[in-house]
């Protein structure tokens, strides 16, 4: 990695984005949204099952990448109210005693971090009353505590319901704003 | 002939088509035009260096056969039996319509009307070898126009057999009465030799060539294709038959079986240098004395019959629903006159139909339609199809895609596994494999599997590997695997090459032979069983992937490593390839460095512990 030039140029910024899905070749929404991110200039998009097709993630070179990041992207559907199991892997074996946490477990600190995450039910499931029962922010609790247990700054996630069927312009509206998102951000400080 | 001749003349008709094809081809005339004035300058009425025309046309008309068994091998019998509508609507109506038209001009200019009716039919015909090897030069067969060219021609060529049939009939009293009947023997040998044909290429084919290709002896196998070619025509002949249409039957009738691109790899030369051969003999064979002696008159015929038969053909087209952008192709291609005319007036010159002077003004005047046939073409190619092209849609989307994507190169214990992961996901693949008792076994279980020696070029060609999009080397043989790789590079530079490799040696020549990915043959399953191992001496399966996953990464980078300084000095490539002990002895030093972690070293320490106190119990 050739480390960018934050320190010289002021505003620019580092973005890790991390995608995972089953079959990403049939998403839409997933799909619209990596084609609208993937390009920008301060975006290294890595999509773990590409990467990692036997979950044989390779700890060094990830920690890495992460270290140089200023923000860091999880990009997903919900899968049973969390990431697809390649993401829990991830944590697993990246964000590791003395890397994330614990005595000179320092690397994250102080970084951004955003959930982009996409749900097959509309958003009036999620609450009392609809059939997930909980509003999707208490659904992604443990992403967030671990987010804040590693010193991050856990920004508003940005979501999107109902993915199966969503109309074109729709798809394309979302994909613009989270391409939107990423332009426009400058790390803090 | 005696020998000196002999030799002699072949030296001028190869002189002749080495110098005018060339030349024809790079003023943007085609190989056909190129073909027909070497003819005419060496024949009787140029040079005169030959003078046997006649006999070299019939000689040469071997080559119209064996391009009509090249085009069967293309046909499987359902592909045909999916052409049926075509052949029977356009190529009927093209020949009906013809006829009659020119019939009916005959008869109005005064001619006698089984003199009409012949003339007519004969002139309705056009001339398979030209017309395919037109459309051939352009790769047009694939598209609607070259589809119903084909069809017509097709249909001609079976209508040649009822036209011969009735030239006697017409022949009013110069023949005894009692051939000029209909010849129910005839007919029945005629069916008889075609159910032999079709019987014996099913059943009997197929064993025999896998006998004779188990010889391993190329010329062998050769010489079979030329026989079973000439043995069919010959039989045809016998019962009063086109010689063509039985090589075309030959053909389909091979066209399902694992041979077919062997076989038509090895029949391709002789059928290109036959043709030209036959185009030659097609130029030598114009009666320039008679063009001299009424040059308006025979003129006047060759063009009006080309116009004639053009403006039909383009209606007809029309009727049928050709797109627009080919009707003139279409129309064109057919115009001329054909080979199957000079049969067919020398058969009423001899039944007493025709006097002499006709024969020779009519055959002179179909010679003469030849030469303007691949005129026209460039002048479609050049004035007429750049402007229809200029219409919306694209002529790409006309071709049909008729080859596989993916082409497997030896279908052994390794390339079936591929041949099956691709097959099973929905990809077929055209597979080459030169082990002739293999391929029957894996025809039992449904493979479509050819026979042949992946490493011709030729046969390369004709497996698609101008289409293809991928080509996947898994022959049993280190040196075939790299000469496969090198021809591949060279002669189809779009084909994206993924190979088995031996070692890393193997390797790093096929990184230099610009392969795109490669798996040594022994590697994958030598670590599955290596991370056994580790299971059997206690480690956990998740821990023994984990280490198997980590040692195949660092082997990986470590190959790669070494593949960088492979061309830092030419010398050193040698020394590399030779030095692959020394290679490995690098490795399981970096082994040790790499892959020892403390975890690792943890569980070596208990594992070995673990199996001393076996030992001690």
């Amino acid at each position: 990695m050739s480390p960018r030039g934050r320190e010289y140029l002021g505003t620019e910024s580092k973005i890790m984005v991390y995608c995972a899905h089953l079959s990403i070749e049939n998403s839409v929404i997933n799909r619209a949204m990596r084609d609208a991110v993937r390009d920008l200039p301060q975006v290294d998009f890595r999509d773990l099952h590409e990467l990692y097709p036997d979950f044989f993630i390779n700890t060094a070179t990830e920690q890495a990448l992460l270290r140089n990041a200023d923000l860091i992207v999880f990009q997903h559907p919900i899968y049973w109210y969390a990431a697809p199991a390649i993401f829990k892997h991830f944590m697993d074996t990246v964000l590791l005693h003395g890397f994330a946490y614990g005595p000179g477990g320092t690397a994250l600190q102080g970084k951004d971090f955003l959930l982009a995450v996409s749900t097959g039910a509309p958003a009036e499931e999620y609450g009392s009353g609809g059939i997930h029962h909980y509003p999707l922010e208490r659904l992604m609790l443990p992403i967030e505590q671990t987010v804040r247990f590693c010193g991050m700054r856990f920004m508003p996630p940005l979501v999107v319901h109902g993915g199966h069927g969503l109309p074109a312009d729709v798809v394309a509206a979302h994909a613009t704003r989270y391409r939107q998102l990423l332009e426009d951000y400058r790390p803090a400080g | 002939m005696d020998n000196h001749s002999l030799l002699f003349n072949a030296f001028v008709y190869l002189l002749a088509a080495v110098l005018a094809v060339p030349l024809s081809k790079r003023l943007g005339f085609g190989a056909v035009l190129g073909y027909l004035v070497a003819g005419v300058v060496i024949g009787p009425w140029g040079l005169g260096l030959i003078r046997e025309a006649e006999a070299i046309l019939h000689f040469a008309e071997f080559g119209v056969v064996l391009l009509l068994f090249a085009i069967g091998l293309e046909l499987n019998p359902g592909r045909l039996w999916a052409m049926r509508k075509p052949i029977l609507g356009l190529g009927a109506a093209q020949v009906i319509v013809t006829a009659a038209i020119l019939t009916g001009i005959g008869i109005a200019s005064g001619l006698n009307s089984s003199v009409a009716v012949v003339a007519a039919m004969g002139l309705s015909l056009s001339s398979t070898a030209m017309a395919l090897q037109l459309l051939n030069e352009r790769n047009l067969l694939p598209t609607p126009a070259g589809h119903s060219g084909f069809s017509v021609l097709l249909f001609q060529d079976i209508a040649v057999i009822p036209m011969l049939a009735v030239i006697p009939l017409l022949g009013v009293s110069t023949v005894d009465a009692a051939s000029s009947g209909f010849d129910w023997l005839a007919l029945l040998q005629a069916i008889a030799v075609i159910a032999l044909i079709i019987i014996g290429g099913r059943f009997a084919l197929r064993p025999v060539l896998r006998l004779i290709a188990a010889t391993e002896l190329r010329e062998v196998f050769t010489a079979f294709s030329l026989l079973l070619v000439i043995g069919t025509a010959l039989l045809m002949q016998a019962v009063g038959m086109s010689m063509a249409l039985g090589a075309f039957l030959a053909g389909v009738l091979l066209a399902e079986s694992e041979y077919r691109h062997a076989l038509e790899s090895d029949i391709e030369p002789f059928k290109g240098l036959l043709l030209g051969l036959f185009f030659i003999a097609v130029g030598m064979s114009i009666d320039f004395g008679i063009l001299l002696r009424e040059p308006m008159l025979i003129a006047g015929l060759a063009l009006g019959l080309v116009a004639m038969k053009a403006i039909i053909l383009f209606m007809l087209g029309r009727v049928y629903g050709l797109p627009a952008r080919q009707l003139p192709l279409f129309a064109l291609v057919l115009s001329q006159g054909g080979e199957f005319a000079f049969v067919l007036f020398g058969v009423a010159q001899s039944s007493g139909i025709f006097p002499a002077t006709i024969t020779d003004t009519l055959i002179v005047t179909v010679a003469l339609s030849m030469l303007t046939t691949p005129l026209l073409m460039v002048i479609n190619d050049k004035l007429i199809a750049p402007r229809l092209d200029r219409t919306p849609a694209p002529p790409m989307d006309e071709m049909e895609d008729q080859g596989h994507p993916v082409i497997i190169a030896g279908f052994g214990r390794f390339g079936q596994i591929i041949g099956r992961l691709l097959h099973a996901n929905g990809i077929d693949a055209t597979v080459l494999e030169h082990d002739p008792d293999h391929i029957e076994t894996l025809r039992r279980f449904r493979f479509k599997v050819f026979y042949g020696d992946a490493c011709r070029l030729d046969l390369l060609r004709a497996a698609g590997a101008d289409s293809a999009k991928l080509l996947v080397i898994a022959i049993d043989e280190r040196e075939g695997t790299l000469r496969l790789a090198e021809l591949v590079r060279e002669n189809f530079p779009h084909l994206q090459i993924i190979s088995r490799a031996w070692d890393v040696a193997h390797v790093f020549e096929l990184l230099e032979h610009g392969v795109c990915a490669y798996e040594r043959e022994t590697f994958e399953g030598a670590l599955r069983l290596g991370e056994e191992a580790l299971k059997q001496l206690g480690c956990t399966a998740w821990r023994a992937k984990q280490a198997a996953h980590r040692f195949r990464a660092h082997d990986e980078e470590t190959l790669l490593e070494i593949y960088q300084h492979y061309h830092e000095d030419f010398d050193e490539r040698i020394r590399i390839s030779a030095d692959a002990r020394e290679r490995l002895r690098e490795i399981m030093q970096s082994d040790e460095i790499h892959l020892s972690t403390q975890a690792d070293r943890d569980w070596v320490q208990a594992s070995q512990a673990a199996i001393d106190k076996a030992d001690t119990q």
